[in-house]
């Protein structure tokens, strides 16, 4: 049993937890994951590793709500406790000095480019940080981005807050000011990260996404979580979850992972029925 | 009893689940023997003097001692003898392939069928639990040793099980949420009730085994690591968890499982009772099985039991060539399971939405025998073939997990990243590291793994008390 030690409440659906694990907050480095089940009757599910804590023995979590599990987990408070943590899973990201690198975040995407972001700037890279979301209240992690970055944009859809748009038209416009990039760093959802490739891919500049298929053991005994790369067939949790993002074959990550929509769905049903309007109405 | 009454006696047949019945549940399949079956069974046993059935088991069962047992209805006895050698005596009873072993080498199988000694085992096995009986054997006072078991599948087990038994501490690192390796994500629940092997599971752990759930040895911790923290020797048994593809084109449509996503799914996460528990799995209608083992037939059987309109396995091989045991190609027979044999896939069709929604296949011919000694499967030029497949699942075999090895660079692999042992001792290159069953083999079986465990315990006790 893992402690939940810390929450904070984002925004309306986003969640950041501190969970106690200390061999876990020892071990962890940037760009890896944990896997969790919540209780008994749970399914298993990836969350990448925010931060960790390695006083308090803590690893913190960013979880937004979007089915079932993620619901569940958002109905938790500190003092209660997650059935099984395993991790730190996954290759930790790579870290070098290239010199100026963009972390592009999109929506809940911000939590996995945090970590990688600090470390990139911890190794002597200049970090120009876009973030983004729908709308000003989804927005997450800004300070902490801010906090770790050269200089830091924000993008919304709504234009409730900072650029009206996309992510990826304020990356544009850096390109053609001209910055000098020498490496993108993307996380967020598939078609946004897909977007970020199409706009560096002709200008041939590395671009690095990390990717969230649907995933069971993560220890690379099943096969779920394979993706196309380059061509040849990879398996996220131990080959990644960090690839090269023009290699990656997003429009059939983007089908995998609509698999179960159905069931998801005829899950969330589930839980509604049986456990009264609570975290997931606002959700659907 | 005379010699001659009790040569009379027919090999006893265990009552099974009707099948039509038996595919709308997940219960175990055979019910097992009633006393009466059990001691008139084990009254066909001639009490060799020199008892091949024995050596013919990898972890060598005191066969003809416990059957005598039996014979007097002392089935609880007869349980704690086989514990001497075997502490999974309910499982192996249920999945070992006793033709090629114990059965095997039955002198009544001479002329007639062998001792039933696999069905034996499991009654004793199930007699002693069912009834309250398991007792815990005397542990030896703690001689000051630690020793690492990474993974908790049958090798693992078996290592505790010896450790434990000498007077040593022993810790089990398992990376899922729960112990047992493939008799638990693995074999199907109508195959082998977890039940019993958690039962069998807390036994070990009351005769003192620790075991740390959700540590992924390789990530959380190194071998080095472990020694670090006071082990005096570590036993590798991470088993071939790795799954093969067969990297023909549109294999990544949804769809197309490996069959440890769909037997993860089922068993270990327990899908076949979603929405109860969370984990889905795709069901279709027409399942194809590719492939001709134990996984294919139970992930043929597993579909069967989800209720799709057609279940086949298509193997490349015939029927004879087949690696799965002659009892579960029976059971999927009689359940309505489909075979397609001398016959390979070539691609998955996919529909719009990226869904499977059908196979080519090839029809083969067996040509003359490879250096295995197996006849080669070569395609029919012009016979292919389309048909209608919404969910395909991938049972071609495993390759060994490459966790630790890729993280402990001074043990030495083989080529597909086995590890290299001695095969006497299961000594790795490693001073104080020692490994064994499928790690070492590549896809196995539970009992050689077992086997394998034992080995190497003897050769850890020595090792650890420098003798």
């Amino acid at each position: 049993m893992y402690e939940i030690t810390t929450k904070l409440q984002l925004s309306h659906s986003v969640a950041l937890f501190k969970i106690k694990a200390p061999k876990i907050a020892q071990k962890r480095k940037a760009g890896q994951f944990i896997i969790i089940r919540i209780n008994e009757y749970g399914e298993r599910i990836p969350l990448t590793i925010v931060d960790s804590d390695t006083t308090e023995g803590t690893i913190t979590i960013i979880s937004q709500e979007v089915g079932k599990t993620t619901g569940m987990l958002g109905a938790l408070e500190e003092g209660d406790h997650i059935l099984d943590v395993v991790g730190p899973l996954g290759k930790p990201a790579e870290i070098k000095k290239v010199g100026t690198v963009v972390c592009i975040g999109g929506g809940i995407g911000t939590a996995p480019v945090y970590p990688i972001a600090k470390e990139l700037r911890a190794a002597g890279n200049k970090i120009i940080s876009i973030i983004g979301a729908r709308s000003k209240n989804l927005l997450i992690l800004e300070s902490e981005m801010q906090s770790i970055s050269d200089e830091l944009f924000v993008a919304t859809d709504d234009g409730s807050y900072g650029h009206h748009g996309f992510v990826t038209q304020v990356l544009e416009r850096l390109i053609e000011e001209p910055v000098t990039i020498n490496m993108v760093l993307a996380v967020g959802p598939l078609p946004m990260m897909n977007a970020v490739c199409n706009v560096t891919r002709p200008r041939k500049l590395h671009t690095m996404v990390s990717l969230n298929p649907v995933m069971v053991d993560g220890t690379g005994m099943c096969g779920a979580c394979r993706v196309t790369i380059g061509g040849k067939n990879r398996f996220v949790c131990v080959d990644g979850p960090e690839f090269d993002g023009h290699e990656v074959d997003f429009e059939e990550l983007l089908r995998r992972n609509r698999s179960y929509f159905t069931e998801e769905k005829m899950a969330m049903e589930e839980l509604t029925y049986h456990e009264g309007p609570r975290c997931y109405e606002r959700n659907i | 009893m005379t010699d001659k009454q009790r040569k009379n006696i027919p090999r006893q047949e265990m009552r099974e689940q009707d099948p039509l019945e038996r595919i709308a549940n997940f219960h175990e399949v055979p019910y097992g023997y009633s006393e009466e079956q059990a001691v008139n069974e084990a009254l066909r046993c001639l009490q060799c003097k020199d008892p091949k059935c024995v050596s013919g088991c990898p972890v060598n069962v005191n066969i003809p001692w416990f059957t005598k047992l039996v014979t007097e209805g002392r089935f609880v006895e007869a349980a704690r003898k086989i514990k001497e050698t075997n502490p999974l005596p309910a499982v192996c009873g249920r999945v070992c392939r006793q033709e090629d072993q114990c059965e095997k080498f039955c002198l009544r199988g001479k002329k007639g069928k062998p001792v039933s000694i696999g069905s034996l085992e499991r009654f004793v096995a199930d007699f002693e639990r069912e009834n309250e009986e398991v007792s815990i054997p005397e542990i030896p006072k703690w001689t000051g040793k630690k020793v690492a078991v990474v993974g908790s599948g049958p090798a693992g087990l078996t290592v505790a099980d010896d450790l434990l038994k000498r007077g040593h501490k022993v810790t089990i690192f398992e990376a899922l949420h729960v112990p047992g390796g493939v008799l638990m994500y693995g074999i199907p629940e109508f195959r082998l009730p977890k039940k019993i092997v958690e039962a069998e599971i807390e036994y070990l752990k009351k005769m003192g085994a620790e075991i740390e759930l959700n540590s992924v040895i390789g990530k959380i911790d190194t071998i080095d690591g472990l020694f670090s923290d006071g082990y005096d020797a570590v036993f590798v048994g991470t088993g071939a968890g790795l799954p093969i593809f067969l990297n023909l084109p549109g294999e990544n449509l949804v769809g197309i499982y490996s069959a440890n996503e769909y037997l993860t799914r089922v068993n270990l996460m327990r899908a076949y009772r979603f929405p109860e528990y969370d984990t889905p799995v795709l069901r279709g209608r027409r399942v194809v099985v590719i492939g001709g083992g134990n996984t294919a037939l139970d992930s043929a059987r597993t579909a069967r039991r989800l209720c799709p309109e057609e279940v086949t396995v298509v193997y490349r091989r015939s029927l004879e060539e087949m690696p799965a045991r002659a009892e579960e190609v029976r059971h999927g027979g009689e359940e309505g399971v489909k075979f397609r044999f001398l016959t390979a896939p070539l691609r998955f069709i996919g529909d719009r939405e990226g869904r499977l929604k059908a196979m080519e296949f090839v029809r083969m011919e067996l040509s003359a025998p490879d250096e295995s000694g197996r006849r080669r499967p070569l395609p029919i030029a012009g016979s292919e073939f389309q048909m209608d497949v919404d969910v395909a699942i991938v049972a071609i075999g495993n390759d060994v997990n490459p966790l630790i090895q890729n993280t402990t660079p001074d043990i030495e692999t083989g080529r597909g990243g086995n590890i290299v042992v001695e095969s006497d001792s299961g000594a790795t290159r490693k001073a104080g590291v020692f490994a064994g069953g499928d790690i070492v083999r590549g896809g196995a079986t539970v009992i050689l793994a077992m086997g394998d465990g034992r080995r190497a315990a003897a050769s850890i006790h020595r090792h650890i008390m420098k003798e």
